[in-house]
């Protein structure tokens, strides 16, 4: 082995990988843990642009959706009874406070909605309104609220699988890391597999794919663009507003100002890169906090040897400003070309100007 | 669009400014009203706390002379980073990277700062005003080429560049920049003495607002007067007609988000050498995001920019004195300006509603381009 | 359809119209451009809301507020424009809005592709429903249109113009389709302002100007000239006097010139020509057989990848719009909107577009608005440009102004070479005698002039010599004045017949 190693450049290639693999039990949960919140994020993404929507609000979405999930579930561990379904640590404090972060981002998608559509205002602007008015508002009522608090209701727990399956050799692993994950996670993964089985094989997919391309061409086949618009977008904020909630009852914190710390924005490069697909925007969300991970394993089992050296030689922040890297090198076509639906963008104008 | 009065100026301002005072009016109306709601948390409902607190607003940023300049100083670097936005819409480009473009600027600024600590002042300030320029104008210049190039959007790529930004700023200023001296607690530069920006005005009132007092005339020269502003503003609001009537869309956007990143960096270089007097490695300002704000409420014109810069100015100034004396955080300010902006963007509904009849947000067209070259690129 | 009104801000599109259409009849509706035709069209099928009026089916009298309205009472449209989505296949656009289900969530995709073969079937249409539609020719796409219509059960078939981008022959293949489903009970209406076709495909004929319907004709009991009164509403000359050309050394000449669209296919493959100073030299061919990437390549928006250009005996070869600007070519692009005009720019900048650069305009940096007015004021009275001043916004002038606002800035000045793309594409029939009168004029003033249209006809009226362009080559160069309408259209659509190439037209695959 230590003969490969020392092969220049190569061998450094070949310890990396190696590497990569035997770090992978202790970075995998870390990896998806990481991913979830940004998978979600894209698929609130996704369910607007795929209709014709530009969503650059995603990260104020799931900042609200964070916000309102960790008042209402603590606010509810007080008033309700802890009424617990056995499983996954699942019990009815949570599952209030997970209800009303899905409202709350849908009502925020909502305005997203009205403003993009009905009133045909620039969409980035108002997805630019949501995020700003998201920081202010959690903050002012965070310092409000905070002084008082009752104490957080707890989170979730991962799905434990019986330890004849996880002792499967790859196969186990696998499922270790998909399915041993909390029920946001799970949901997730569900929803990535479904949204994409529908979008190509559904007619709600193929409505949505003909309104995102040529809105123009859908009405006139009798299509309610404005309506399958609305519906997408609000529709999406369910996941945002899972994804704000999982930071909260799944990952497990208390709620800090700003904390979605710019997921909400990954998620966006996820979508793009994923070229607005649910399992390719999973796939980016995964391969972005991979090198999020693999920071984390460096600092606490670097490798030995000249690798050893070389990635500990690399400063931190390389590595977490690795996927914004990675998303403008990809957006500027040098690893691979994506095909945004064409209309994004443009709000749609029902009624024909032409005289 | 010509600049040249065909009606009185009186008209003229009623027309501009007529929307963006409404959209002020609404969303103070709005304030009032989130603030009366959430005096029940603060114990026991109190209609009258709006009054109370925008009082204090007031007072702190117009009460007294030293509440004017600090009023002015909050402006300064938001009128500078509004016009890093605004010559972004009127080219057809939607900067959100004034955040990094900011940082970048503020982090060579502080560099050149830092290294030349034992120079006399006339030499370090210019040079360290010229390298937060220059920081800006590359990180402006990054998202610039590559829309011009490869047809990344800039939306996309200067949303990347501002996180890029944190963590150069983050890695830069705590390892190798990080200050050796007593007062270094935390990961930060030593103290800026040479280059730090004179007051000239006030207790703070320094050296930097002057920068922006010219900026605002020269960004003005620049758009309306200048065959570069117009070739500018083609683009901005045709590509194609700006193509075909031999301009060259790949090098002008490209030189308008340099110019852009340049302001954006000199706003940060003025913050860091007039306002902080030092560099720290996470810097935890909004002068970018809020830079949207002024530039969409100031109608993208460099006037209306100056206007709403020292309005946001204003507001932040105020900030502080309206959390001591009324219990409001100064969280309050981001609101406000969310929803002025929402008003703005629902110019549509709000004209409807309030039959006004003058001109929009004025950057309608270059906003469509924005928009087309989201959809369109990569399909090239 | 009756006492049907349309306004819009600053137009009545549609002033009091009654239409009646039959079952088993094609019913022709006539007009210019502008006169209100596609207005009409759009409010019965849905896409407008009538300001009074109403619509009868079978006698009675609905009420349709969308087109899914329409489509729920038979009613169906092929629009000017397609109304197709380039990225789904042809079963998906085909279905899109009925689609065949297997169960609640999904499509039922043999099913459907089952149907559209058979629907296929009966016009003999080859039919593959898997193919995205962006990959498809024009032609192609005009049946996936129709197959689209027919796919809904309509029994009311709008067509807005079907035949704008199609070749003689093609066109001829389209009347035979519509004269079966006539045949089939369809009451059929169609629109136009070609009249030799309305004369031909037509059982009834009526005739709209500027929002109202100004007579009804039968075939049999009228004639162009006719028609042609009744469309404008004073007598025209149908055609231009051309008169003599006098063409003197090469201005333009292009050698083997290979050029690549957007997506780096060849779309131009080793197409010479020569124009000559006073000749106007035209350029017929079915939309999307390279005439854009050709102009493109000739006015410096494009590159060539292999072959020559020369201007005036001066090689241009992929030359920037700027220096063949300053050699002497003038550009009248054929989109207006996104290559001729800046909508929100004023008149006098858009005049001075590709001039605003240099004296007496601009003074190194500095713009001279002084300068800029004052030609603008001159350019207005001399084009006779409808504006309320040179400051308003181009976009609020009519399509015609705004085209003249183009001409008077592209025509003006020292000009060696014209390149017209389009130049009368959507304008009513004033201006377009205008702008051909103007082409003329510079023309015998030694400018060479090459005209690339879609309309057969406007390149058959104006040009001295004629090349056909088909699949990126020119198959031939005919005298203007004596070329065949049928010949050239048969050029158009196959290339020749020794060509060697695949000819696709309809009759061959029906």
């Amino acid at each position: 082995m230590d003969a490969i190693f020392d092969i220049p450049v190569i061998g450094l290639i070949i310890q990396f990988v190696v590497y990569v693999i035997a770090q992978l039990p202790v970075l995998a949960p870390t990896i998806m843990a990481a991913a979830t919140p940004i998978a979600l994020g894209a698929l609130c993404g996704f369910m607007n642009e795929r209709s014709g929507v530009v969503n650059i609000g995603i990260e104020g979405m799931m900042l609200t959706a964070a916000f309102v999930a960790w008042w209402t579930a603590s606010l509810a561990g007080q008033l309700v009874p802890d009424l617990s379904l056995g499983i996954m640590g699942i019990k009815l404090p949570l599952l209030i406070g997970l209800a009303a972060a899905i409202l709350a981002a849908m009502a925020v998608s909502a305005v997203h909605a009205w403003l993009s559509i009905s009133v045909r205002a620039d969409q980035i602007i108002s997805g630019t309104i949501i995020n700003i008015f998201a920081v202010g508002i959690t903050g002012y009522l965070n310092l409000l609220v905070s002084p008082h608090s009752p104490p957080s209701a707890g989170q979730f727990q991962a799905l434990r699988l019986p330890q004849f399956v996880v002792d499967i050799p790859v196969l186990g692993f696998l499922l270790k890391s998909f399915i041993g994950v909390g029920p946001i996670a799970l949901i997730m993964l569900i929803s990535v597999i479904v949204l994409q089985v529908l979008l190509f094989r559904s007619r709600w997919g193929l409505r949505t794919r003909a309104v995102g391309e040529h809105p123009k061409a859908a009405e006139t086949v009798g299509i309610d663009v404005i309506r399958l618009r609305y519906r997408n977008v609000i529709l999406g904020g369910i996941f945002a507003g899972l994804g704000g909630a999982y930071l909260i009852i799944e990952f497990g914190s208390a709620f800090q100002g700003e904390m979605t710390a710019g997921r909400g924005f990954i998620a966006l490069a996820a979508l793009i890169f994923g070229r607005w697909t649910p399992i390719g925007a999973l796939g980016a969300a995964i391969l972005f906090t991979a090198s999020i991970g693999l920071e984390r394993s460096i600092r606490f089992a670097a490798p030995e040897g000249p690798l050893g050296q070389f990635l500990t030689s690399i400063p931190l922040q390389f590595y977490s400003a690795l996927p914004y890297l990675i998303t403008i090198i990809v957006l500027a076509g040098v690893v691979g070309r994506s095909m945004a639906p064409a209309s994004v963008g443009r709000p749609y104008e029902r009624e024909s100007k032409a005289a | 669009m010509s600049e040249r009065p065909a009606r009185s100026l009186l008209l003229r301002v009623r027309d501009v400014a007529q929307l963006p005072a409404i959209a002020i009016a609404l969303a103070l109306v709005f304030g009032a009203l989130l603030m009366i709601l959430s005096s029940a948390l603060l114990g026991g409902f109190d209609p009258t706390l709006p009054l109370t607190a925008y009082q204090a607003l007031a007072v702190g940023a117009f009460g007294s002379g030293n509440a004017l300049v600090n009023t002015l100083v909050n402006a300064t670097p938001l009128i500078l980073a509004g016009l890093a936005v605004g010559i972004g819409f009127k080219g057809g480009l939607f900067n959100i990277g004034a955040q990094g473009q900011f940082l970048v600027g503020a982090l060579s600024a502080s560099t050149a700062a830092i290294a030349m600590n034992h120079q006399p002042a006339l030499l370090a300030i210019p040079v360290s005003l010229l390298a937060g320029m220059a920081g800006g104008l590359a990180w402006g210049f990054i998202p610039g080429f590559l829309k011009g190039f490869t047809g990344a959007h800039e939306v996309v790529t200067t949303i990347m560049l501002n996180f890029v930004a944190i963590h150069l700023v983050s890695y830069v200023i705590g390892g190798p920049l990080r200050g050796t001296g007593p007062e270094v607690t935390f990961g930060r530069t030593d103290a800026i003495v040479a280059a730090s920006l004179p007051d000239i005005i006030g207790r703070n009132g320094h050296l930097g607002l002057l920068l922006a007092a010219v900026a605002v005339p020269l960004a003005w020269w620049l758009l309306f007067r200048s065959t570069v502003g117009f070739e500018i503003r083609t683009v901005g609001a045709s590509p194609d007609a700006a193509r075909y009537a031999g301009m060259h869309p790949r090098w002008i956007t490209i030189l308008t988000m340099s110019i852009c990143g340049l302001l954006a960096g000199l706003a940060g270089a003025g913050e860091i050498l007039g306002e902080v007097g030092y560099m720290p490695a996470s810097y935890g300002t909004t002068v970018g995001f809020d830079a949207i704000a002024v530039a969409l409420l100031g109608r993208a014109h460099p006037v209306g920019i100056l206007f709403a810069g020292l309005l946001f100015g204003a507001m932040q100034a105020g900030a502080g004195l309206m959390q001591v004396q009324a219990g409001i955080p100064a969280q309050m300010v981001s609101v406000l300006q969310a929803v002025i902006l929402f008003f703005l963007a629902a110019e549509l509904i709000v004209r409807r509603v309030l039959r006004v009849r003058t001109a929009g947000t004025g950057v309608s067209d270059e906003l469509q381009t924005v928009s087309r070259t989201y959809g369109e690129q990569v399909s090239r | 359809m009756r006492g049907i009104t349309k306004r819009y801000p600053g137009v009545l599109a549609n002033d009091g119209i009654d239409l009646d259409v039959r079952e088993g009849e094609i019913h022709a509706l006539l007009g210019e451009n502008g006169a209100g035709k596609s207005t009409l069209m759009n409010i019965l099928y849905g896409l407008a809301v009538p300001d009074a009026g109403q619509i009868l089916l079978d006698g009675q009298p609905v009420e349709i507020g969308s087109p899914h309205d329409a489509i729920r009472r038979g009613i169906s449209m092929v629009h000017q424009h397609f109304m197709l989505v380039p990225v789904l296949s042809v079963a998906e656009n085909i279905l899109l809005g009925e689609e065949p289900m297997a169960g609640p969530v999904f499509v039922d995709r043999s099913a459907s592709n089952r149907r559209i073969r058979e629907l296929g079937e009966r016009f003999g249409w080859e039919i593959d429903p898997d193919k995205p539609v962006g990959s498809l020719s024009v032609g192609w796409q005009q049946r996936v249109e129709i197959l689209k219509a027919l796919y809904r059960n309509a029994r009311v078939l709008v067509l807005d113009e079907p035949t704008a981008v199609l070749t003689p022959q093609e066109t001829k293949e389209i009347f035979s389709v519509l004269r079966k489903l006539r045949g089939e009970g369809y009451a059929i209406i169609f629109i136009s302002h070609k009249l030799y076709e309305v004369l031909e495909v037509a059982d009834r004929i009526t005739v709209i100007r500027r929002g109202k319907v100004v007579g009804s004709r039968i075939p049999a009991e009228t004639n162009e000239d006719d028609l042609a009164e009744l469309m404008v509403g004073r007598e025209v000359e149908l055609t231009v006097d051309r008169g003599v050309s006098h063409p003197a050394r090469p201005m333009l000449s292009v050698t083997a010139l290979k050029v690549r669209d957007d997506r780096g296919h060849e779309v131009v493959h080793d197409v010479s020509f020569e124009v000559r100073a006073g000749e106007i030299f035209g350029i017929a061919g079915v939309a999307g057989n390279g005439q854009d990437e050709l102009v493109e390549a000739v006015v410096g928006m494009r590159h060539a990848t292999k072959g020559k250009v020369q201007l005036d005996g001066v090689d241009t070869t992929s030359a920037s719009p700027r220096h063949l600007h300053d050699l002497g070519l003038a550009f009248v692009p054929g989109d207006r909107h996104r290559f001729g005009v800046v909508l929100s720019f004023p008149v006098s900048d858009n005049l001075v577009l590709n001039d605003y650069y240099h004296p007496p305009y601009a003074h190194g940096l500095l713009r001279d608005d002084e300068a800029i007015d004052a030609y603008a004021e001159e350019a207005i009275t001399k084009y006779d440009i409808r504006t309320p001043s040179a400051q308003v916004p181009c976009g609020t002038l009519s399509g015609g102004n705004q085209q003249k606002v183009v001409v008077a800035r592209e025509f003006e000045g020292e000009l060696k070479l014209l390149v017209l793309d389009q130049p009368t594409r959507g304008l009513d029939v004033g201006s377009i005698e205008f702008i051909h009168r103007q082409a003329i004029a510079r023309r015998d003033s030694g400018v060479a002039i090459l005209l690339v249209s879609a309309e057969l006809d406007e390149v058959l009226e104006l040009s001295d010599r004629i090349g056909v362009m088909f699949r990126g080559k020119v198959v031939a160069v005919l005298d203007g004045r004596t070329a065949d309408r049928e010949d050239v259209g048969l050029l158009m659509a196959t290339g020749g017949r020794d060509s060697g190439v695949q000819p696709q037209t309809l009759e061959e695959v029906s």
